[in-house]
C-alpha cells in the first residue's frame, strides 16, 4: 500500500474515534510525538515524587504521613504505567531515563521550585495534582490504545490526591494565624507556575496542530487552563485565601474568569534550565540511577545463575 | 550488560475468583518471582486482585493488523452461530 | 511493676520498632534501585507505619492519661522511645536496608504469629492484622538478600559486609527484662528464645541459599529497648519527625 493511502487510512480512524494500537501503522511523526509527550509525562511523575518526598520525614502527624507516602507510591506506579505505555512505541525504559539524564527529554517545569513549608505539600495536592488532573481526564480520551488506558487508571487513582491536598490547605487556612499565613504563603508560591503547567498559549505550541488532528490531545492548552482556573477560584474562596491575581474577575460574558498574563519570561527560563531546582532534581535522579545499578546487575546475575541450574538439571 | 532496567514482563490480573485474567499493564523484573511480586506491589495496591499472571513480556505472540481481515472477518458472516438467528415458535418459552 | 506499666512499654517497644523502622523505609521513597522496589519499599513502610499508628494508639489507652498516638509519636522525647537499636540506624545502601530488613523480618513474623496468641484482645487482633503484612516483607526481603548475596562479587562482598556490621544490633530483639516476664506471665506476651528459634532457622536457611556466611555471634548492643538509652541516630530521626508539631504546639494538622 502507499504510504499517501495508509496515511488517510490511520487518519479515518482518528477521525471514527478508533483507538491506535501498539502494532497498527502509524505515522513515524504521531510515534516520535507520543514518544516525546507520553515520556515526559512519566519522568514528571517520578520527578515530582522529590519535592513531596521532601516532607515525608517531616509529616505532622501519622495520618498524615501515611498519606502523604501513599500518594508518592502512587506517583511512582504513575511513571512506571506511563514507561509502560511509551515502551509500546518500540522505545526501552533504559533509553528513555537516558533522554532523561542528557536533557534529550523533559519533565513538567512545576517540579523545578522547591516544597518549602508543609503547606507546600498542601499547595502541589491541590494546585499542581489539580491541573494534572484537568490535563488527565482530556487525555482519557487520546487516540493511541496504550496511553488511554494507562490515563484512565491514573485518573482513576489521581481523584484522592487534589482532595489531599485541598483538605491540608483547608486545615492550615482555618488553623491558626502562622498556619494561615504559611498556607497563602504557598499559595503565592505555586499558583502561577501551576497555571504555566498547561504550556505556551495555542498560537505558540509548536505541538498544538498535529496533536490535536491526531487526538492526540483533545483540548488545547489555553482550554484546559481556564477549566482549571474556573474550577480553582471557587475552592479558594471557600477556605479563605486569595489568589495572588489582581487581574483575576468573573466575565459574565464569557462565562469564565478572566486573568493576568503568565509571566512567560519565567516559563521560557524555568524550561530552558535555570529554575530553583532543576539541577538539583536531575542530579537527584541521576545518583540514584547510578546507586541502584549493581542492585539491577546482581538481580540479573542471579536470575542469569538461577537459568543456568535449571537448564544443567 | 546494555539495558540495566532488566527484562519486560506482562501483567495479568484476577480481580476475583471465576472472573478471567485481564491484562493490567507490565514492569520491569529480573526473575519470576520477582515479576510477581513487582506486579503485587505496582497493580494491587486498591484490592484489585486475587490471583496474578505474569508473562515476559518476549514470550507473546501477538496477531498483525495487517492480518485482521482475513483473521476476523470470516466470522462476521456466520451468523448461525448466534442464538438470534433462529425462530423460535411463538408462545416457546426460551430454556 | 503492674501490668498495666509493663503493658504500656511492651505496646510501646512494638510500636516504637515499626514507627521507626517505616521512617528509614519511607526515606527509600525516590531513592530506589528501579521504580518497582521503589513502589514495594513504600509498601513496606505503610505498613509499618499503620501498625505503629495501632499500637502506639493502644499504648496511649492502657496509659489512660488522654494522650493520643500522635501525642505518643511526635511529642515523646528520645529517652522514653523503646524501639530496638538496629531500626534506626541510617539506611545506608539497598543492601543494608535490605538485610536490616531481613534480620528484623525474621524476627517480627514470629513474633506476631506468637502474639495473635496473646489474652490481651487488642495485641492479639494487631497481630492477626499484622501476621499477614510481614509474612510479605519477609518473602520480599529475604528473596532479595539471595539475589544479592549470590548476585555479583561486588553485590556479594556489600551484602556480607552489610551483615556483619548489623549482626551486633540483632541481640537486642531479643533481650527479656522485667516487663517481658510480667506480661509473659499474664499470658500477654511472647516468650522471645521461642521467637530466637524461629529466627535462627530462618537466618541460616536465607544465608545458605544467599551463600553468606552467618556472623560470630560476640558482643551485642543494647540499651535502647530496655531503658531508652538509643545510638546518636534517634535524636535525628526526632529532630525531623517532630519538628512541626514541636515548633506549633497549638496548630491541628
Amino acid at each position: 500500500m502507499e504510504e499517501l493511502d495508509k496515511l488517510q487510512q490511520f487518519q479515518q480512524k482518528i477521525d471514527a474515534e478508533k483507538k491506535i494500537e501498539p502494532k497498527d501503522w502509524m505515522p513515524e511523526d504521531y510515534r516520535k510525538h507520543l514518544i516525546r509527550q507520553i515520556s515526559q509525562h512519566a519522568h514528571s511523575e517520578v520527578i515530582g515524587m522529590q519535592p513531596e518526598g521532601n516532607w515525608i520525614t517531616r509529616a505532622p502527624s501519622l495520618r498524615s504521613k501515611i498519606i502523604l507516602l501513599a500518594k508518592i507510591q502512587d506517583e511512582a506506579g504513575h511513571g512506571l504505567y506511563l514507561y509502560s505505555a511509551a515502551e509500546t512505541l518500540g522505545i526501552s525504559r533504559e533509553e528513555m531515563i537516558n533522554q532523561l539524564h542528557t536533557g534529550k527529554a523533559k519533565y513538567s517545569s512545576i517540579f523545578n521550585y522547591p516544597s518549602l513549608t508543609w503547606a507546600d505539600i498542601g499547595a502541589i495536592g491541590w494546585l499542581v495534582d489539580g491541573a494534572a488532573i484537568v490535563n488527565q481526564v482530556s487525555l482519557q480520551r487520546t487516540s493511541y490504545g496504550p496511553y488511554s488506558r494507562a490515563m484512565i487508571k491514573i485518573c482513576m487513582e489521581e481523584s484522592f490526591h487534589q482532595r489531599q491536598g485541598y483538605e491540608i490547605m483547608a486545615k492550615m487556612a482555618q488553623g491558626t494565624p502562622e498556619q494561615k499565613e504559611m498556607a497563602q504563603d504557598a499559595l503565592n508560591r505555586w499558583w502561577w507556575p501551576s497555571l504555566m503547567m498547561f504550556g505556551p498559549h495555542d498560537n505558540e505550541s509548536a505541538h498544538t496542530g498535529n496533536a490535536m488532528k491526531w487526538k492526540i490531545k483533545r483540548e488545547t492548552n489555553d482550554e484546559l487552563r481556564q477549566k482549571f482556573i474556573d474550577k480553582t477560584v471557587q475552592q479558594a474562596e471557600v477556605i479563605g485565601l486569595t489568589i495572588p491575581d489582581p487581574d483575576l474577575k468573573w466575565n459574565e460574558e464569557r462565562g469564565h474568569y478572566d486573568f493576568g498574563e503568565i509571566d512567560w519570561e519565567e516559563f521560557w527560563r524555568v524550561v530552558n534550565g535555570n529554575g530553583p531546582c532543576n539541577k538539583k532534581r536531575l542530579n537527584h535522579h541521576k545518583k540514584v540511577h547510578e546507586e541502584g545499578r549493581w542492585v539491577r546487575e546482581a538481580a540479573a546475575a542471579y536470575a542469569k545463575k538461577q537459568k543456568n541450574k535449571q537448564i544443567a538439571a | 550488560m546494555t539495558d540495566t532496567q532488566l527484562p519486560l514482563w506482562e501483567v495479568f490480573i484476577q480481580s476475583k475468583t471465576g472472573l478471567p485474567y485481564k491484562h493490567v499493564g507490565s514492569l520491569h523484573a529480573a526473575d519470576a518471582e520477582m515479576a510477581l511480586e513487582n506486579a503485587r506491589d505496582v497493580y494491587t495496591r486498591r484490592s484489585e486482585g486475587s490471583s496474578i499472571w505474569v508473562v515476559p513480556s518476549e514470550c507473546i505472540t501477538a496477531s498483525n493488523p495487517e492480518d485482521a481481515e482475513e483473521f476476523f472477518e470470516p466470522s462476521n458472516a456466520k451468523i448461525y452461530r448466534h442464538p438470534t438467528f433462529y425462530v423460535m415458535p411463538e408462545g416457546a418459552k426460551n430454556i | 511493676m503492674t501490668t498495666q506499666e509493663a503493658l504500656f512499654k511492651y505496646t510501646l517497644r512494638i510500636g516504637d520498632n515499626d514507627l521507626i523502622l517505616g521512617h528509614r523505609l519511607a526515606e527509600w521513597c525516590s531513592y530506589g534501585p528501579t521504580l518497582e522496589e521503589d513502589l514495594a519499599l513504600t509498601n513496606i513502610a505503610l505498613d509499618l507505619t499503620g501498625e505503629a499508628q495501632a499500637l502506639l494508639q493502644y499504648a496511649a489507652e492502657v496509659e489512660g492519661k488522654g494522650r493520643s498516638a500522635d501525642d505518643l509519636a511526635y511529642k515523646r522525647p528520645e529517652r522514653q522511645f523503646y524501639n530496638s537499636i538496629i531500626t534506626e540506624l541510617p539506611k545506608g545502601d539497598f543492601g543494608y536496608s535490605i538485610v536490616r530488613q531481613f534480620l528484623f523480618d525474621a524476627y517480627e513474623l514470629p513474633f506476631f504469629q506468637m502474639l495473635t496468641k496473646s489474652k490481651d484482645e487488642t495485641l492479639s487482633a494487631i497481630a492477626h492484622k499484622a501476621v499477614k503484612e510481614v509474612k510479605y516483607h519477609l518473602r520480599h526481603s529475604a528473596n532479595w538478600v539471595i539475589r544479592l548475596g549470590d548476585g555479583t562479587e561486588e553485590s556479594h562482598n556489600r551484602v556480607q559486609k552489610s551483615l556483619n556490621d548489623l549482626w551486633e544490633y540483632t541481640g537486642e530483639l531479643f533481650e527479656m527484662d522485667e516487663v517481658d516476664e510480667t506480661v509473659l506471665k499474664e499470658g500477654i506476651g511472647v516468650d522471645l528464645t521461642l521467637v530466637k528459634a524461629e529466627w535462627d532457622e530462618t537466618v541460616n536457611k536465607v544465608l545458605a541459599e544467599a551463600t553468606l556466611t552467618r556472623p560470630e555471634d560476640g558482643w551485642m548492643q543494647t540499651g535502647a529497648k530496655r531503658e531508652g538509652i538509643h545510638s546518636e541516630y534517634l535524636g535525628y530521626i526526632l529532630t525531623d519527625m517532630q519538628y512541626l508539631p514541636r515548633a506549633y504546639p497549638d496548630a491541628q494538622w
